[in-house]
């Protein structure tokens, strides 16, 4: 035990500290972690998985694109903000745009174009969510003033009433937490299940 | 509207603080001057090889944090580069060498620097038995060297100012690990997955596919809040729903981030024998901390730039369910703690937005500070505080009771000196060296312009300064970046770790003078103006050419 | 003393010399000015051939402004030195060679007075350590040491400036003597107590031309934060170059150094060593003289003040204040009888004695027929013998009554009320002395009791209120017994006291005092007092003193005045105040400099930075040079601020502080926004800035 005197003793405790520490803060926590969300919380612990017809269509947190396979908008769903990620939660990324970066000022342009187009609207009545890209590429969110603004072009697209849709679109507006946390959001994922069972 | 969202979440905030901090800065204070360890403890030391009951000098104390630091980062290295053989690994091959460093690095220096993109780098094993484990114990480190400093305050005539072994251990196993396990299953509550499920593809309203990802996320989520560590499970950090699915949880990570180191100025205090003591460097903290919210929320509310002012609103890289106010609440937390994590993009805030998380970091994390790093950095800005308004009295300067002569004055200006080194030098060499130059011009910088520099400029801040978040447009996994951050984050961790540990050793070696009526009082509202007027100016006065030439440039137009 | 102009002229030359950057190496923020100076001139007599963006009146201005800040520095310290040369040239005159009267084989049994042992002449110069010299009236002392033996009138003005002879003599704590002052009547022999070159004078030249000056901890200390913060800057500068690179925004090699320059605390580093000459020099000037800058900085950290009671907290002598007759004496008897035994009595508290009785009606008769008995250790009493047989004594208690009860006094109710009567006076503070007067034949008849009354000097109290509300403790140090001493601390106001005090008991006073972390101060005079001048943080031996306390402590009053240790305090932190106030100057001075320097080095390029052009001037170029000027005037502007100490008034460390802050600290960030202003106007009028 040579070795473990002098210079090298504070090493061969290091290492063998590690190998504890290893086995307790990252085997052993996590294992423990996952008993008991498994356990207590299993819906939330698995990703609080949405289904349709009892078959898994998303997490209720992980936002959804409603394009064709082209990527276009299709108008009969609601549609989530924009996403730097192209809502692949396989690879969660953010734009990163510089409130300068001539790219995102071409893209809040287009997209100005696009909705306004689509949607029948003032440009400048576009809500901003609708315009800028999420941090996470995967918001399950937009704001209820871009969901109020999609109602016609949805009930349009969908030949239902408007005053159908804006009810599904007001019960599934949620307020601020407490009411001062965050903002008013409305779940695109969850409001489109409902639209679909809306006319089923 | 925003501004009164800000006020009502600060204010939560402020009372939540204000119930926690005192038990928890009393139970850290006991937690390591209780003389009695625990029988896990006991068998914890005799298997590594520790006698609990010998007190270390400070070189032996930091040759502690050394050895375990170094025998962290070849661990960590080792896992990245084994990862190919190891389970769960979701088929993510070995990570390549120079990565690996940089991120060995980071984690061991409680940075959490990421040049990788998490989603598409690590598997579950990698993320929980390298990476997790840092989170707990370089955090752990960090609560050490803090705690060493304030025994130098507290003992007199004594050579010892603790056993590493055993702070270390006391922190992990007696604040981290409880206060982790307890978060992760709130978080879970909240929404944030724990399972080892991987990729789960689904079949989408629409028809196509989506995925849904998996992972032991809150076990890794609530000891990244709690540790300062700031590494994200995903690329996007905690703006990913997964890490911070709703407005509480992101309350509640805030809290995590904040929760320790504004209870340690309770601790330093209860262990100087003076809570006063405490609460003045509370007090700069808080001062410093609700400037910089106001300002940052001021100027994302305010929306200026061509790009937002075409949106309509500074939205770009923030989540709807945070909006503006839970997204300024959190990146002042967390640039102004060292913990790094993000739940909105700071390359995309305004440019004087993006300055403000900037100059949180550059006041060297302090306000609160990363866990025990925080303490200690603000300390020592105390001791040269203490130094020019001791002169300004007419006395040999002291704080609490120790003389400040010529070998504390030289740690202390040393360790002023050492991170904004850091920073602007590796800015400077990044523009300096021709080769180099036009690989962070082609490969690096995402966004063209003085923002371009900002990148540069925030990614060697955060990494001094151990913070940890980006301005993440910057592909820094490039062989410059991984090595020249790689150094960054660990001279900016363990340079001052050196010298506060020796300032440790020699305040303990001291004496303590007694108050007098001639003796400048440093628990006074003029003292904690004072301590903030020089954070500010010291800062104001290294950075203002930087700032002007990215950030303020590219704002004032 | 000169005004401040003709001090700086004199200056002058001193200034240019320190230009060498040998000396200037020892000032490191000042020598990166230096370099930086050096280096413009390099730029701007190569700016004609190699070509530069700046206009060459610039450059050269630049470097001409950057010389001056050089020179403006050495300019401070050259004047401040220039004071204390003064002083050394007076003190030199002294030192003049004499012949001196060495004895050869000195014997102090058997010839102290050396009126057998022959003498031989030696020159001043070549008296060592041990040596012994006759000294006659008119004749220089050739060299510190201590009178052996005689008694004589000693002229010290030379040293202390003060005219009034003193009076040296063997034995006791008034044996000093110092090299260079003259003996005016009598002879005295002398041991030389100093090496060649090591005398009194010699050190005393030394100390005043700052020849002997080393930097104190405190002046090390901030010598280490102010070159932090140098480097800090030079960074700052040196890596500015590359990151504007990045936006081509580079500025000129000139207009960094100016930037530098501007940055780093020049202020402070300018006037830092002549804050420390200075300091010295004012000491000097209320006479004292500190063998070491650590000392006088200490003088301002001290906790604790010992002072001896006697002829510091006190008037050196009692006096009598009150006659006590004792039941059934009548008042005039005991005046008469009191007044008489001290007719002949030549201290001070007989003459009170006397003084006293005039007032209330003794007559002073023309002569005393009868035999005087003087005080001694042994019978702790005075008196006389008529010629008629009455004898009178006085005294301590215990003795007259011991004599009385001898002669066959008695009556226990006398003694008690006696007893009771001095016990009451002790307890005020005072010395009881007891008359008694005998009648031949007869048994000693005790009178009364004169009550001798320490006097505490006017304004002592309120002095000692002021060093309290500095955090300074005061402890009284006396012979007295505790029931006086508590008497005297209560009227005095001291804050503890130290009763029947040996020298050991101060000694360990100031030991205990020092464990609990005080720092203390002391004065002293006497050979015993030596230990504890060493022990104590600041000791000031007084010049009346004996060598070896002389040479225990690290500083000596040449006015002999124990009061001097409050003002010694106050020097001490006057001078840390000063460095600690132009230091916050010198940061504060800093924001305003980068609001004139950043737009003017960038709004070409990003013309929003125009935005922090607050002070509205005139063109980049004029900015950064107003800005430069700024920084060298302040210099010269700040000289007599340096050399006389910012104002020291005792009050807590609280308000000091406010007060401080508020001046140095929020004016060094205004001033420089008025200064630079005013002089962009005037440099906008030169053409082509």
């Amino acid at each position: 035990m040579a070795s473990t005197r002098g210079f090298a003793r504070p090493y061969w405790v290091a290492l063998r500290y590690m190998i504890v520490a290893t086995v307790v803060l990252g085997i052993a926590y996590p294992v423990a972690v996952l008993g008991i969300g498994q356990l207590a919380l299993p819906a939330q612990a698995n990703g609080s998985i949405v289904t349709v017809d009892g078959e898994p269509a998303g997490s209720s947190l992980i936002g959804q694109s409603f394009t064709d396979a082209d990527g276009e908008a299709l108008p009969q769903w609601f549609q989530s903000r924009p996403s730097a990620a192209g809502y692949d939660a396989s690879a969660s990324v953010a734009s990163n745009y510089g409130p300068e970066n001539p790219d995102f000022i071409a893209e809040i342009e287009a997209r100005k174009a696009a909705i306004a187009a689509s949607d029948g609207v003032d440009p400048a009545d576009i809500p901003v969510d609708a315009l800028t890209t999420s941090g996470s590429g995967l918001d399950p969110h937009i704001s209820p003033a871009y969901a109020n603004e999609q109602v016609a072009r949805v009930a349009d697209a969908r030949g239902i009433p408007v005053a159908r849709v804006q009810t599904l679109v007001d019960s599934f507006t949620q307020g601020r937490d407490l009411g001062f946390f965050g903002e008013p959001t409305v779940n695109v994922l969850q409001l489109n299940v409902a639209l679909s069972q809306l006319e089923g | 509207m925003e501004a009164w969202l800000l006020v009502a979440q600060l204010a939560t905030l402020v009372l939540v603080l204000a119930v926690i901090h005192r038990p928890l800065g009393d139970y850290l204070a006991w937690t390591f001057t209780s003389a009695k360890d625990f029988r896990v403890e006991r068998g914890l030391y005799r298997v590594v090889g520790v006698d609990p009951d010998s007190e270390q000098s400070w070189g032996a104390y930091l040759r502690g944090v050394l050895a375990f630091s170094l025998i962290g980062v070849l661990f960590v290295y080792a896992l990245q580069r084994l990862q190919a053989v190891l389970p769960y690994s979701l088929g993510f091959p070995a990570v390549p060498e120079g990565l690996s460093f940089n991120t060995a690095a980071s984690f061991v220096a409680n940075t959490n620097w990421q040049s990788y993109s998490p989603d598409v780098t690590l598997g579950y094993t990698v993320q929980i038995a390298g990476l997790a484990v840092q989170n707990f114990v370089s955090a752990g480190v960090g609560l050490a060297v803090a705690i060493a400093l304030v025994r130098g305050f507290a003992r007199r005539n004594t050579g010892t100012i603790g056993n590493f072994w055993v702070d270390l251990t006391r922190a992990t196993l007696r604040i981290l690990l409880p206060l982790a396990v307890v978060s992760a299953v709130v978080l879970i509550a909240g929404g944030v997955i724990q399972n080892f499920n991987g990729f789960t593809d689904v079949t989408t309203l629409t028809g196509g596919s989506a995925t849904v990802p998996g992972g032991p996320v809150a076990s890794q989520e609530a000891i990244k809040m709690l540790g300062n560590n700031g590494g994200g499970f995903y690329n996007t950090n905690s703006a990913h729903p997964f890490e911070n699915p709703t407005p509480w949880t992101n309350l509640f990570e805030i809290v995590l981030m904040l929760a320790i180191p504004f209870s340690l100025p309770r601790t330093f205090g209860k262990m100087v024998g003076d809570t006063r003591q405490g609460y003045a460097i509370l007090a700069a903290m808080g001062v410093l901390f609700v400037a910089s919210l106001a300002a940052l929320t001021a100027f994302e509310i305010g929306g200026a730039g061509t790009g937002p002012q075409l949106a309509g609103g500074a939205m770009e890289g923030k989540e709807q369910r945070f909006g503006i106010a839970a997204s300024t609440l959190f990146a002042t937390t967390s640039t102004i703690t060292s913990t790094g994590a993000v739940n909105s993009m700071h390359d995309s805030f305004t440019s004087l937005g993006g300055m403000m998380t900037l100059f949180n970091m550059m006041l060297g994390e302090i306000a609160p500070g990363g866990i025990g790093a925080g303490l200690y950095g603000i300390l020592i800005i105390a001791v040269i505080t203490v130094f020019i308004a001791g002169l300004l009295v007419g006395r040999t300067p002291e704080y609490l009771g120790k003389k400040l002569g010529p070998r504390e004055i030289k740690l202390a200006s040393l360790y002023i000196l050492a991170t904004p080194t850091l920073v602007l030098v590796g800015t400077a060499l990044s523009f300096a060296i021709p080769p180099i130059r036009e690989d962070v011009e082609s490969t690096s910088i995402w966004n063209p312009g003085l923002h371009g520099f900002t990148e540069v400029l925030y990614a060697f801040t955060s990494a001094a300064n151990n913070n940890g978040s980006a301005f993440a447009g910057l592909t820094a996994n490039t062989p410059w970046f991984n090595t020249a951050l790689g150094l960054a984050m660990l001279f900016g961790r363990f340079i001052p770790i050196v010298l506060v540990l020796a300032l440790a050793g020699s305040l303990a070696a001291q004496g303590k003078v007694p108050v007098t009526a001639g003796t400048l009082p440093t628990h006074r509202p003029q003292f904690v103006g004072l301590l903030v007027g020089v954070i500010v100016i010291v800062v104001a006065l290294t950075y203002f050419p930087v700032l002007a030439l990215g950030p303020l440039a590219e704002g004032l137009q | 003393m000169s005004n401040l102009p003709s001090q700086i002229a004199a200056g002058l030359p001193g200034a240019l010399r320190k230009l060498s950057p040998r000396l200037m190496w020892r000032n490191p923020v000042m020598f990166i000015v230096e370099v930086g100076a050096a280096f413009t001139t390099v730029l701007a007599i190569a700016q004609p051939f190699v070509g530069g963006s700046d206009s060459l009146a610039f450059t050269w201005a630049i470097a001409v402004w950057l010389w001056l800040t050089v020179l403006f520095a050495n300019l401070a310290e050259s004047v401040a030195e220039g004071r204390g040369k003064a002083q050394a040239a007076t003190l030199r005159s002294t030192r003049t060679s004499t012949m001196a009267a060495k004895v050869v084989g000195y014997d102090p049994a058997g010839d102290p007075a050396a009126l057998r042992a022959s003498t031989q002449q030696v020159a001043s110069a070549d008296l060592t350590l041990g040596d012994t010299v006759v000294v006659v009236a008119g004749e220089l002392i050739p060299g510190d040491g201590d009178i052996v033996d005689g008694i004589a009138s000693i002229d010290e003005s030379a040293i202390t400036g003060e005219s009034a002879p003193v009076v040296r003599e063997s034995g006791g704590d008034r044996s000093a003597v110092t090299g260079g002052t003259r003996v005016l009547s009598d002879r005295v022999v002398v041991r030389i107590t100093s090496k060649p070159g090591e005398t009194f004078v010699d050190r005393m030249i030394r100390l005043v031309e700052g020849a002997s000056r080393q930097k104190t901890p405190n002046e090390i200390a901030l010598n280490i934060l102010l070159a932090s913060l140098s480097i800090v800057f030079l960074i700052v500068v040196l890596t500015l170059g590359p990151i504007a690179g990045y936006s081509d925004a580079a500025p000129s090699i000139a207009v960094m150094v100016a930037l530098l320059v501007c940055l780093i605390p020049t202020t402070i580093g300018a006037l830092l060593s002549a804050i420390g000459i200075a300091g010295m020099d004012r000491l000097v000037q209320h006479n004292v003289l500190a063998m070491s800058g650590r000392a006088v900085e200490a003088a301002g950290d001290v906790t604790t003040l010992l002072m001896d009671k006697t002829g510091t907290i006190t008037y050196g002598n009692r006096r009598a204040a009150e006659f006590r007759t004792l039941d059934g004496v009548l008042a005039h008897e005991l005046r008469e009888a009191a007044a008489l035994s001290s007719l002949s009595d030549p201290t001070p508290e007989g003459k009170s004695i006397v003084d006293l009785a005039a007032t209330q009606g003794f007559e002073r008769p023309a002569s005393v027929d009868g035999e005087i008995v003087p005080f001694t250790a042994q019978t702790r009493m005075s008196g006389v013998d008529f010629a008629d047989g009455r004898q009178i004594r006085k005294g301590a208690g215990s003795a007259v009554t011991a004599w009385a009860k001898e002669t066959g006094t008695a009556g226990s109710t006398l003694f008690a009320e006696l007893e009771e009567s001095t016990d009451r006076i002790a307890s005020l503070g005072g010395t009881p002395l007891v008359v008694a007067v005998r009648e031949p034949g007869a048994p000693a008849r005790l009178l009364g009791v004169v009550y001798l009354k320490d006097i505490v000097k006017e304004g002592m109290a309120s002095r000692f209120a002021e060093l309290r509300s500095m955090g300074i403790r005061t402890v009284m140090i006396t012979g007295d017994n505790p029931l006086t001493a508590k008497a005297i601390a209560e009227e005095a106001g001291v804050d503890d006291y130290l009763a029947e005090a040996t020298p050991e008991d101060k000694l360990a006073l100031i030991r205990q005092e020092q464990e609990g972390g005080r720092l203390v101060a002391m004065t002293g005079d006497g050979t015993n007092d030596a230990p504890a001048l060493a022990q104590a943080d600041v000791g000031v031996a007084m010049n009346t003193g004996t060598s070896a306390a002389k040479e225990a402590g690290n500083m000596v009053d040449l006015d002999s005045d124990p009061t001097k240790l409050i003002d010694i305090v106050a020097i001490g932190k006057q001078l840390l105040i000063t460095r600690g106030a132009l230091t916050t100057f010198s940061i504060a001075n800093d924001v305003a400099k980068y609001f004139a320097i950043i737009p003017a080095m960038f709004a070409a390029v990003f013309p929003g930075l125009g935005l922090l052009n607050i002070m509205g001037l005139h063109s980049p170029a004029s900015a950064i040079l107003s800005a430069v000027i700024f920084n060298a005037l302040v210099i010269i502007a700040l000289i007599p601020l340096a050399l006389r100490g910012v104002k020291y008034r005792p009050m807590s460390a609280s308000r000091i502080l406010s007060r401080n802050i508020l001046v140095y600290g929020l004016g060094g960030v205004i001033a420089p926004f008025i200064g630079i202003k005013i002089i962009d106007l005037v440099v906008s009028l030169i053409p082509g800035f």
